[in-house]
């Protein structure tokens, strides 16, 4: 589709992670624009925390973000495929052994 | 791989009920459908926002006037969780914003009918939010990712806005009779235009076979249609209002209400532009979009400032 550089007066893009309370890990929940940083938090706080769906905001510029490619998939995690022993049902123990 | 991989990898997944990610591969026609579908949808929570709007200066109590407030704020929400979805497909916001400004793209057309009076704050919430909310109830498993996860968070800040207007509705009921007939005068003009939300009958919409196969839509215009009139029907009766259809009755064999024929022409009539507010809509949008073009300027150019004296003073320190 178009160029970013096309459009130069629309704000840069970010992602935005929510924690939703003390103790949990932030979460994706979608992204949004903003000039700058500080403008795309309070953003962020008017658009995905208006029922007190958060406690600590991350944002960061859409364009910094990278990802695996979904297509090598099956290489990328070939690695882990057959390592069943790295599971604690692999091990066949006597059901008389207890608190393990 | 080749195309043909690729589309049976793809067609494998819906099948299966995987959800379909941004950087997945997917077929052209797929991602335009989406980006179609979804921006519409942005659209018209946007543009949604206007005959609400209408009323929260003048709505007849702090009450109702923090919860109007709240709903249309939140239909804002709506608007910005759905162009963010649309734009993991690779369109921009710009772009979207500048085919709605066009006319090129549509919005819902029952924004396009005006708010005449207190009344009609109550029959959107009920019966416009209701109509949306059965759509976007069987939209949470669609089967693009970013879409289904806007429309679950959208879904659960929805159920307020039903209940609010309903209230509205349901006090009104117990007022004087010119209360009484306000209500009655709104739900007069509200119920066919929210039946014509769902969309042209499945045998007048052509792309629903497709969408289907795609898991895009999970049930046709009038199944959910039916299902609208099913639950909306009981719920007037508690109103003690009536539903301007005098075809409405119960089918015992079918197991669901028969309701009269849809004016048609009215609905392609207001999707062409000619409904009693598309002008005035769309300048509303396109107003606001021109008069704020230096606030985003001016935003864009404070960050550029301050990036550059960030860097100064680093080079500075250094
Ligand atoms: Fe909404
Ligand atoms: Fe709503």
């Amino acid at each position: 589709m178009s160029d970013q550089n096309n459009n130069k007066a629309e704000w840069p893009l970010w992602e935005v992670f929510i924690r939703s309370k003390a103790g949990l890990d932030h979460k994706h929940v979608g992204s949004l624009h903003a000039a700058d940083a500080e403008m795309a938090i309070e953003n962020a706080r008017d658009v995905y925390t208006r029922r007190m769906e958060g406690v600590s905001i991350w944002v960061i510029e859409s364009k910094y973000i990278h990802a695996s490619d979904p297509d090598n998939a099956a290489s990328l995690y070939e690695p882990a495929n057959d390592k069943i022993y790295r599971h604690p049902t692999f091990y066949d123990l006597p059901d008389e052994l207890k608190h393990m | 791989m080749t195309v043909r991989d690729f589309q049976e990898a793809f067609d494998e997944k819906i099948d299966k009920e995987i959800a379909i990610e941004p950087r997945d591969w997917m077929p052209d026609n797929y991602r335009k459908t989406l980006i179609r579908q979804i921006s519409q949808h942005a659209h018209s929570e946007i543009v949604g926002m206007l005959p609400e709007g209408n009323w929260i200066t003048r709505a007849p109590s702090l009450r109702r006037k923090a919860v109007l407030l709240a709903k249309v704020q939140d239909e804002a929400g709506h608007g910005l969780y759905l162009y963010s979805a649309a734009e993991t497909l690779g369109i921009t916001r710009d772009e979207m914003v500048e085919q709605l400004h066009s006319g090129k793209a549509k919005y819902s057309s029952i924004f396009n009918y005006p708010t005449t009076t207190w009344a009609d704050i109550g029959a959107i919430g009920w019966l416009v939010d209701g109509a949306a909310i059965m759509n976007q109830v069987a939209l949470c498993r669609t089967s693009y990712g970013p879409y289904a996860r806007a429309m679950v968070r959208i879904c659960k800040e929805e159920s307020f806005h039903q209940r609010q207007g309903y209230e509205i509705l349901l006090h009104m009921s117990k007022g004087t009779e010119i209360q009484r007939k306000m209500v009655q005068d709104a739900i007069d003009r509200w119920w066919w235009p929210s039946l014509m939300m769902f969309g042209p009958t499945d045998d007048d919409s052509p792309n629903t076979a497709q969408s289907m196969r795609w898991r895009v839509k999970r049930f046709t215009n009038d199944e959910l249609r039916q299902r609208f009139i099913d639950v909306t029907v009981e719920q007037c009766k508690i109103l003690g209002m009536e539903l301007p259809d005098p075809e409405l009755k119960w089918n015992e064999e079918r197991g669901h209400f028969d309701y009269g024929p849809i004016d048609w022409e009215e609905f392609w009539n207001v999707v062409n532009g000619n409904g009693p507010c598309n002008r005035e809509r769309l300048k509303a949008r396109n107003d606001a979009w021109e008069k704020g073009a230096w606030v985003r300027d001016a935003a864009l150019a404070y960050s550029e400032k301050r990036k550059k004296r960030a860097k100064e003073a680093d080079t500075k320190a250094a």
